[in-house]
């Protein structure tokens, strides 16, 4: 036994450690979904309807089949046994259109796939798709959701002519008070438009059929590999234990490819059918027209409060686009931005209504931030609207109605226990970082130069790690894997799956430091549901804060076990676990982790109660959500001539618990921003009044460039999380919902002088330049 | 029809129809994995190569008209085994998340680089304008290329 020295001290967690996940990635040696290719592998391409609503009247794949190359052709007869595509949520009268994976008589929205086609190329399945017949006998169509429910729009399902999905009612202290009681009520109907999620990978499935086993794997780039896999068994009847579902290295998801897809089932369909391997690749354009489009709210807000600006309480009817279908969790989408309506603020009386808006368009589902960059953006607009209105600073309207330092942990209106905070640390820290009172003076000199200067302040809380199971459709939990091998070198199985986060780096970062052991030491494992325990997955920002802790808690487990062999190696009860070995207290002898490892396996004495071999799992619930906030602050100037919105500063200060990669928060925060920063200015999915989605390609739809996106400067303040050992909150969706809101403050505030008191999204040059002259007029 | 081409500085001769793309070719018959796919519209820029020493879209060129011609691609870059200077300052300054704009906007920053060895930010950020990034904000990346840039010409 040596008496080496401690191998390695230094912690790893808190350190900007560049990802471990990158050399593949820069070299372009990562595998996606379509560089998979399977001997006789055949590729699939999918005819989708070019109405909104339209009969079938004649379906002919005469000239298809026919085609050289065109091995099968399949369309909405011949998939009779397959389950409709599930949706997750539910809710009190929640209307359920059955969805089936190819349209039967009827097509319900522009891409609704109809046929598929398997070919022995690309090419050639893209050639059949050309050559079936349809005979369309188009109807009436609706794409706007207050249309669509006024009463007298087409039915966009027939046996619902109101086009009403669900109602939902939340209602908490007494509203009717507080509104008779308030001095002002400020009210303000707001949308969130309509966003694409745009991945830049689209999505892909490979799908392999075992004949001889009657076993189906399925490689999907997807967020939840083992959803999908009991949904997808459950689809196509298949014993889950004879499905497999890998989700190889992902190209982005942001909450579309947290989904059960109709082309999923429908692969492993025809990969069951024809006994050979499927590829169907999502074209950018399929990818537009039918992966999940997000947000798409009409907003009514009325905020009560006293002229002192103590905010009273909040009423908010929400009319939710759902769009033709459920997909996995759209109800439960608006239903997040009711938890979250009261931001960051203390009052205790809110009723909000939802009402799901059936279109003829794609299902709206979970976009980053997914319902609470809505929230976020109401009250946040709401509170300035309310400073605006009795002439308070946007500043200190906020300080007054913060939750309190000594109040968390806090019951909010809407019935969440917030976790912890310190509200005003980040606000207090972004002014400092842009010399707020400088700024202001600033602005005053801009105004009085006829310049349009804005400063936009934006508090935001949101809700993150989801999260306890009771609140969760499927489950809320998250499990991991560590393995240690004879040699001692450890495997990480995450339930997890991230897919650009960076968990193969943090997570190693964590297991270093908890065995003492070096980072080269450690391989993190996801996405493959033939190796890795069944996950939730990752979204809701619940990676790290969810599946770092279920982690935390395997470790501790496994060094306990190590420190077991360690005593019986040692031969002595007065041991401890440190640097990678154990250490006798008396002797000061040593054992390394190797050798307790391999003592494990080889296995020739046993610890007391201690079974053989070093592998532990577990499954880990959270007791509540994490509630990570901050402060953005946008400040913008306005072009006069072109109405173009130029942020001149962007500044982001975050509280995010306990920071594991700083190097990798960063990154999480930038893209967050920029894509905040695409909604407020740039990005909006369009519907024409036949239901044609207008913004169908990149061309059309402003996912933001490099000269779009501004310098962006960040801070952070750690209050850390109680609810989990690590102390995080979660930051994937922070930057997208603390954005919007700072932007819009700022520009309203850059308009005001022209008597503007809101402005919807997305500000495009063309919106302001309309405001400007209409001003000027 | 035949085409034959020096890929990553090896001649390869195929038999390819007409209507194929380069970014097909590149991935289906020569097998490659670092050119990917975002649009085939020639908008986002994950199937940039170089073509003659000059970055192309590769999904707005047939392989046909690669023929004869000279295509590095992201695989040929660290090909003696080292990686270049802009892949590892990518890595270094954590300027990819998901990675799949990753070879297309080294190639597209290589490219910059060649012509303006010294950018500034808003140069960086004009350089890469046809390449699409939806995870990384383009700070980190803005980053990189200016770490590559003094690292290149120190
Ligand atoms: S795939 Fe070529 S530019 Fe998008
Ligand atoms: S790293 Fe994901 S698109 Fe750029």
């Amino acid at each position: 036994m040596a008496t080496t020295t401690i191998t390695k001290t230094e912690p790893l967690v808190g350190k900007r450690i560049r990802r471990r996940e990158d050399p593949r990635l820069i070299t372009g040696a990562a595998t996606y979904v379509d560089d998979i290719k399977l001997p006789g592998m055949y590729h699939a391409a999918i005819l989708r309807s070019p109405h909104g609503a339209a009969r079938i009247a004649a379906l002919d794949i005469s000239r298809a089949a026919a085609h050289p190359g065109v091995v099968a052709v399949f369309t909405g007869k011949d998939i009779t046994g397959v389950g409709p595509v599930p949706c997750g949520a539910s809710l009190p009268g929640l209307r359920v259109p059955v969805h089936t994976i190819l349209a039967q008589d009827r097509v319900y929205f522009v891409g609704h796939p109809v046929a598929v086609v398997v070919a022995s190329d690309r090419y050639i399945a893209r050639d059949g798709v050309d050559l079936i017949d349809v005979e369309w006998d188009v109807l009436p169509a609706v794409s706007d959701p207050e249309k669509a429910i006024a009463g007298d729009a087409p039915a966009v399902h027939p046996e619902w002519p109101d086009n009403i999905a669900f109602h939902h009612h939340q209602e908490n202290g007494n509203v009717d008070d507080a509104f008779a009681q308030a001095e002002v009520v400020v009210k303000q109907r707001i949308t969130s438009q309509r966003l694409i999620p745009t991945a830049m990978e689209t999505r892909g499935v490979v799908a392999d059929f075992q004949t001889g086993d009657k076993a189906l794997t399925l490689y999907s780039s997807t967020q939840v590999p083992h959803l999908l896999r009991t949904l997808i068994a459950l689809m196509l009847g298949l014993p889950e234990n004879k499905t497999r579902v890998v989700a190889p290295e992902m190209g982005g998801g942001f909450g579309s490819k947290l989904n059960v897809y109709a082309e999923e089932a429908l692969m492993g369909f025809v990969a069951m059918k024809i006994g050979k391997p499927v590829k169907w690749i999502e074209s950018r354009r399929e990818n537009y027209l039918t992966t999940i489009h997000g947000r798409g709210h009409v907003d009514y807000f009325e905020i009560a409060a006293k002229r002192d600006g103590t905010i009273l309480g909040m009423k908010l009817k929400l009319i939710q686009d759902i769009g033709a279908y459920h997909q996995l969790l759209t109800p439960a989408i608006p239903t997040l931005s009711v938890l979250m309506m009261p931001g960051l603020y203390k009052f205790q009386n809110i009723r909000a209504h939802v009402v799901g808006a059936f279109t003829n368009c794609v299902p709206t589902d979970a976009y980053r931030g997914a319902g609470r960059p809505e929230a976020t953006h109401g009250i946040e607009r709401m509170v300035d609207m309310l400073a605006a209105e009795i002439g308070m600073d946007p500043v200190e309207i906020r300080l007054k109605n913060f939750v309190a330092n000594e109040q968390f942990p806090f019951s909010t209106a809407t019935g969440l226990v917030y976790d912890s905070g310190n509200y005003a640390a980040p606000l207090m820290k972004a002014l400092d970082l842009v010399d707020y009172q400088g700024l202001r003076a600033q602005q005053k000199k801009a105004r009085e130069e006829g310049r349009l200067m804005g400063i936009g302040i934006s508090t935001y809380g949101e809700i993150c790690a989801f999260g306890p199971s009771p609140a969760t459709p499927a489950g809320g939990w998250e499990s991991a894997t560590v393995k240690i091998d004879p040699t001692g070198k450890v495997t990480v199985m995450t339930g997890a799956c991230p897919h650009g986060q960076g968990e193969e780096t943090t997570f190693a970062q964590i297991t270093a430091d908890e065995l003492g052991i070096p980072l080269d030491d450690i391989h993190v494992i996801r996405g493959d549901t033939a190796i890795v325990q069944y996950g939730i997955g990752t979204f809701g920002s619940r990676g790290t804060a969810v599946g770092g802790a279920a982690l935390y808690f395997a470790l501790q487990e496994v060094k306990a076990k190590l420190k077991r062999y360690g005593a019986m190696l040692l031969e002595s009860d007065d041991v401890s676990y440190q640097g990678g070995q154990c250490v006798c207290n008396k002797t000061g002898r040593t054992v390394s982790l190797a050798e307790m490892s391999g003592a494990s396996y080889r296995a020739m004495k046993l610890p007391p109660n201690t079974s053989p071999g070093m592998q532990v799992t577990n499954f880990w619930e959270p007791p509540n959500f994490t509630f990570p906030f901050g402060a953005h602050i946008a400040v913008t100037e306005i072009d006069r001539e072109t109405g173009a919105v130029q942020v001149k500063r962007y500044f982001a200060v975050d509280d995010i618990g306990n920071i594991i990669n700083p190097l990798i928060v960063d990154g999480q925060l930038h893209g967050g921003v920029a894509q905040g920063l695409g909604q407020a200015l740039y990005e909006q999915a369009v519907y024409d009044e036949n239901a044609q989605l207008v913004t169908g390609e990149l061309m059309d739809y402003a996912v933001p460039k490099a000269t779009m996106v501004p310098w962006i400067e960040s801070d952070h303040t750690v209050t850390p999380s109680p609810v989990n050992p690590l102390g995080v909150k979660g930051v994937g969706e922070a930057g997208t919902i603390g954005c919007s809101p700072a932007m819009v403050n700022s520009v309203v505030d850059a308009l005001r002088p022209l008597g503007v008191k809101h402005v919807d999204m997305p500000m495009t040059s063309e919106k302001i330049w309309r405001i400007l002259n209409s001003a000027q007029a | 029809m035949k085409i034959t081409v020096t890929l990553n500085g090896k001649t390869r001769t195929s038999d390819v129809e007409p209507r194929l793309l380069l970014i097909h070719y590149l991935r289906e018959e020569a097998g490659l994995t670092g050119p990917h796919i975002g649009c085939e519209t020639s908008l986002c820029g994950a199937c940039t190569v170089e073509v003659d020493g000059k970055a192309v879209k590769s999904c707005a060129m047939f392989a046909v008209q690669a023929d004869g011609r000279n295509v590095l691609t992201i695989e040929g870059l660290a090909a003696n085994g080292t990686l270049h200077p802009v892949q590892e300052a990518f890595w270094n300054e954590h300027a990819l998340q998901c990675g799949f704009c990753t070879p297309g906007m080294i190639m597209a920053s290589k490219q910059l680089l060649e012509r303006n060895p010294n950018p500034t930010e808003d140069e960086i950020r004009h350089g890469i304008d046809g390449n699409l990034c939806r995870c990384t904000g383009y700070q980190h990346i803005v980053n990189a290329v200016k770490a590559a840039a003094s690292k290149m010409g120190a």
